[in-house]
Parts: structure tokens; C-alpha cells; sequence
């Protein structure tokens, strides 16, 4: 029988190792796991690299673990969103590593690293800095820049709703980079507001095929990162 | 510097390229002032908004009660989604943009160059934070890029240069400049100036312009 619902976060994020590229979801606070990160957190694993789209805000989610000093990089293309504070005090102090990538960029990577793509050519950042280094080659006398999979050993996804076989839906905008990083990771961790029977979710509508996700912890209440912020809530839990 | 010249609204310059922007176009509208566009599509025109967060159709911002913060544009504020939107994913979205199936998209400028080079993504500063998102892929992918800002700093520095200072976001990318002061067209890396505000001469304009314009 395959069930992967797993019964707490704890549970969910048991083996992550210290070291360990982690894809989180989220555009800001819209689809950000954010009870799956706390339990990262309270685990304490360490010299973590992480793959998302933003830094985190306030002292809650993202931006706590980046303040619990657990993660060594962020490749990331808007580390600086408001309410953003954490980050940018650490890699001011030269504490935390940043691999900027264009958004697009970023999202072909994790598409490219699931699809067992190596590298790809793309015409983004051609003629900026963010080109510089890298390999690049023309075609039909246009110039591209040579871009590498990314391929977590994790991935930490928000969603709507589950099934005990992994198949997912989410919740408007939340999807962002949900599907594509639960492709691209080794092992892929998902929290849903709901889980559902099988057949509870139409054949047609599911967005995420469950042969993507390895775990699925039901979060019946999520909480949301922007309220947190403006309670001015830390985790650990102040 | 205190300009005694103020040229259009910024508000006005929007409605332009509102105008601009034909029936059953489907446009992406950078953060800040460029948002403005999007309250001056004329009547009976059907025009669809991307943003690249994820959405297709996406409405005018919601009443405080019926904001969902899981439904959100590019600068991370609510919004509505419209009878006839889809949500996607990060790699469909950034297919739209970077396939070249979006029509137009209208961004904000630090500077633009006479060849249509675009700075708006950094100041270059040592000591800022380096934060990139979608504009690098929107500007390689994009059909029609068109810029809207002041046409000089606050401090009076003109933003329409012979080359950008500011760490580049693409090369000869922008098409049209839309500025309080004119309308700037880029033709073969030569900037044409199609239109100038009431109040503006051309001398005036050169003079706060740090460019080669071409005057027809």
C-alpha cells in the first residue's frame, strides 16, 4: 500500500542533513511552508543551502532559520522584500552566501534539474553582470547564456490539498514554484491544508502527480507570515 | 534643481500608453508606477494582465475584507483574479514571458540609453542588496518593452543617457520611453522623439537629456 502522509512535521523533515540543499515554495509569504520550516528549525540542521525566490520577512519562517544561522547560501532572485531584515544584515556582515539568479532563470533551473535536463541556454541576463562567467554560445545569430540544473536533496512545499498519494492542488498564486520544485528534489516534503481520500481530488485538476512527493503532513491552519510580522513574532517562539 | 517646466502628469503619460495598447493585447505591468496603466484601459477594450507570480486576468485591487494573501501580483500586494483567469506555475509563467507570447510590458527605469539599453534592477551600490526578480527575463522575452518614468532624477540627472552607469537589466531591449517631458521612440539604436509635452520645447528637452535625439 503506498501512504505517504506522515503524521507531524517533525516526523516530515526527520532526515535532513546538515549540508543539505533545500528547495522551499513560496512567492513571499504566499505558498512559504511555514510550519514545515519550524520544524527545520527545531531539528537545528545545519550549513544548509536554499533554493527559493525571496529571503523571508520578519523574524518567522524563512528569515528565522536564516537567523538561527543554518543556512550557509540562498540562491534566490528577490532576497530583499519588505519586512526583509534578516538577510540583509547577515550578508552586509559577509555571514551568508547569495547566488542571485533571474526569477525566470531560477524557475527553468528547478524545471530543467526535474526534468533531468543538465543546462540549457537562455537569453536572459545577456549583456548584465549576471552573465559574466558563464558559458554562451549563439544561435540563429541571437546570443544565450548556458544556465545549470539545480536538484535539491530536499524540497519543503505549501499546498491546498493532498492525497495519501502525493497528488496535489494549491491555492492561487500560492502555487508559484510549488509544482516544479517538487520535481526537482530527491525527496519532497509537502504540507496541505487538507488531505483528501484518493479520487477525492478530480483526475483532471490535479496540478502536482503524486510520483513527485514522497511525504505529505496535513497543516489544517497554516499560519500566515504576514500576520506573525506584524505581531512581531519570533521563532522560536518569543 | 527645480524644474520651472513640469511637462504631463505622470498619470496622463500612463493613460498614453494605455492608449497605445491594442484590443486583446496581453501585458505585463512592472511594480510601482507602471501600475498605472492598468486604470486607464479604454472602455470595450479587453486587455489581459500577467503577472509573473503566477497569474493570467488579474483585477483591480480587492476592498481590505476580501484580501487573500495567497493571491497576490509581482510586488507582493493583493489583487483580484478576473471571470476567465488561470493560475500557473513559476515555469509556465516565465514560458509566457521568455517565449515571447506576452505582448507588452511596461517598466519602470532607473536609465535608458539612446540604443534602448535598460538599468532598473540596481543602483550598483556597494552596499546594497542585489535583487534581480523577473525583470532580466521579461526584457529578453517580452514583444513590446516600453518604459515610463520622470524623465530626470529628483536631483534633476537626466535618466535618458547616451549609456546607462547603473548595472545593465538588458541590451537595446526598450522600444518606446514614455516620459513627463515626451515620447521617444528607438529605431535602429537611434532615439526619435514623437511627441513633446505642451509646455516643452526642444531645446528644453535636450537640455535635460543626457542623449541624441532625433526630431521628426
Amino acid at each position: 500500500m503506498i501512504n505517504k502522509i506522515v503524521n507531524s512535521t517533525a516526523e516530515a523533515v526527520a532526515d535532513i542533513f546538515d549540508g543539505a540543499t533545500v528547495l522551499i515554495s513560496g512567492f513571499g509569504e504566499a505558498g512559504s511552508p511555514i510550519e514545515l520550516i519550524h520544524a527545520l528549525i527545531d531539528k537545528g540542521t545545519k550549513n544548509l543551502t536554499i533554493v527559493s525566490n525571496n529571503t523571508g520577512s520578519g523574524h518567522v519562517g524563512l528569515a528565522a532559520l536564516i537567523e538561527n544561522k543554518q543556512v550557509k547560501k540562498v540562491i534566490c532572485s528577490f532576497p530583499k522584500t519588505a519586512n526583509s531584515v534578516v538577510f540583509p544584515e547577515l550578508y552586509s556582515k559577509g555571514e551568508i552566501e547569495l547566488e542571485l539568479v533571474p526569477q525566470g532563470t531560477l524557475a527553468e533551473r528547478i524545471r530543467a534539474g526535474g526534468a533531468g535536463i543538465p543546462a540549457f541556454y537562455t537569453p536572459t541576463s545577456i549583456g548584465t553582470i549576471l552573465e559574466e562567467g558563464k558559458e554562451k554560445r549563439i544561435f540563429n545569430g541571437k546570443q544565450y547564456v548556458l544556465e545549470h540544473a539545480i536538484i535539491g536533496d530536499f524540497a519543503l512545499v505549501k499546498c491546498l490539498k493532498a492525497d495519501r498519494y502525493g497528488n496535489l492542488v494549491y491555492n492561487k498564486t500560492a502555487r508559484n514554484f510549488g509544482p516544479i520544485m517538487c520535481t526537482a528534489a530527491k525527496t519532497t516534503i509537502v504540507q496541505a491544508k487538507q488531505i483528501v481520500e484518493l479520487g477525492g481530488i478530480d483526475p483532471e485538476c490535479v496540478v502536482t502527480p503524486g510520483i513527485f512527493v514522497h511525504r505529505v503532513v496535513e497543516i489544517p491552519n497554516p499560519m500566515e507570515e504576514s500576520v506573525l510580522v506584524a505581531e512581531n513574532r519570533r521563532y522560536p517562539w518569543n | 534643481m527645480e524644474l520651472k517646466i513640469k511637462g504631463w502628469d505622470i498619470n496622463f503619460v500612463a493613460k498614453k500608453i494605455a492608449n497605445n495598447i491594442p484590443d486583446g493585447s496581453y501585458v505585463n505591468l512592472g511594480i510601482g508606477i507602471p501600475e498605472l496603466v492598468a486604470n486607464f484601459i479604454p472602455e470595450g477594450r479587453e486587455i489581459i494582465f500577467h503577472t509573473e507570480n503566477g497569474l493570467l486576468g488579474m483585477g483591480p485591487v480587492p476592498e481590505p475584507a476580501k484580501a487573500d494573501p495567497e493571491l497576490i501580483n509581482a510586488g507582493k500586494k493583493c489583487v483580484t483574479a478576473i471571470p476567465g483567469a488561470c493560475f500557473f506555475h513559476h515555469a509556465d509563467s516565465f514560458t509566457m514571458i521568455r517565449g515571447g507570447h506576452i505582448d507588452y510590458c511596461v517598466l519602470g527605469a532607473f536609465q535608458v540609453s539612446q540604443e534602448g539599453d535598460l538599468a532598473n534592477w540596481s543602483t550598483g551600490e556597494p552596499n546594497s542588496i542585489p535583487a534581480v526578480g523577473g525583470a532580466m527575463d521579461l526584457v529578453a522575452g517580452v514583444k513590446n518593452i516600453y518604459v515610463i518614468t520622470q524623465h530626470v532624477t529628483k536631483n534633476g540627472e537626466p535618466k535618458i543617457v547616451k549609456q546607462c552607469t547603473y548595472p545593465l537589466t538588458g541590451k537595446n531591449v526598450v522600444n518606446k520611453i514614455y516620459t513627463n517631458f515626451a515620447v521617444m521612440e528607438i529605431i535602429d539604436k537611434k532615439l526619435f522623439v514623437k511627441e513633446m509635452a505642451p509646455d516643452v520645447t526642444s531645446e528644453f528637452l535636450i537640455s535635460v537629456t543626457d542623449a541624441e535625439l532625433h526630431f521628426i
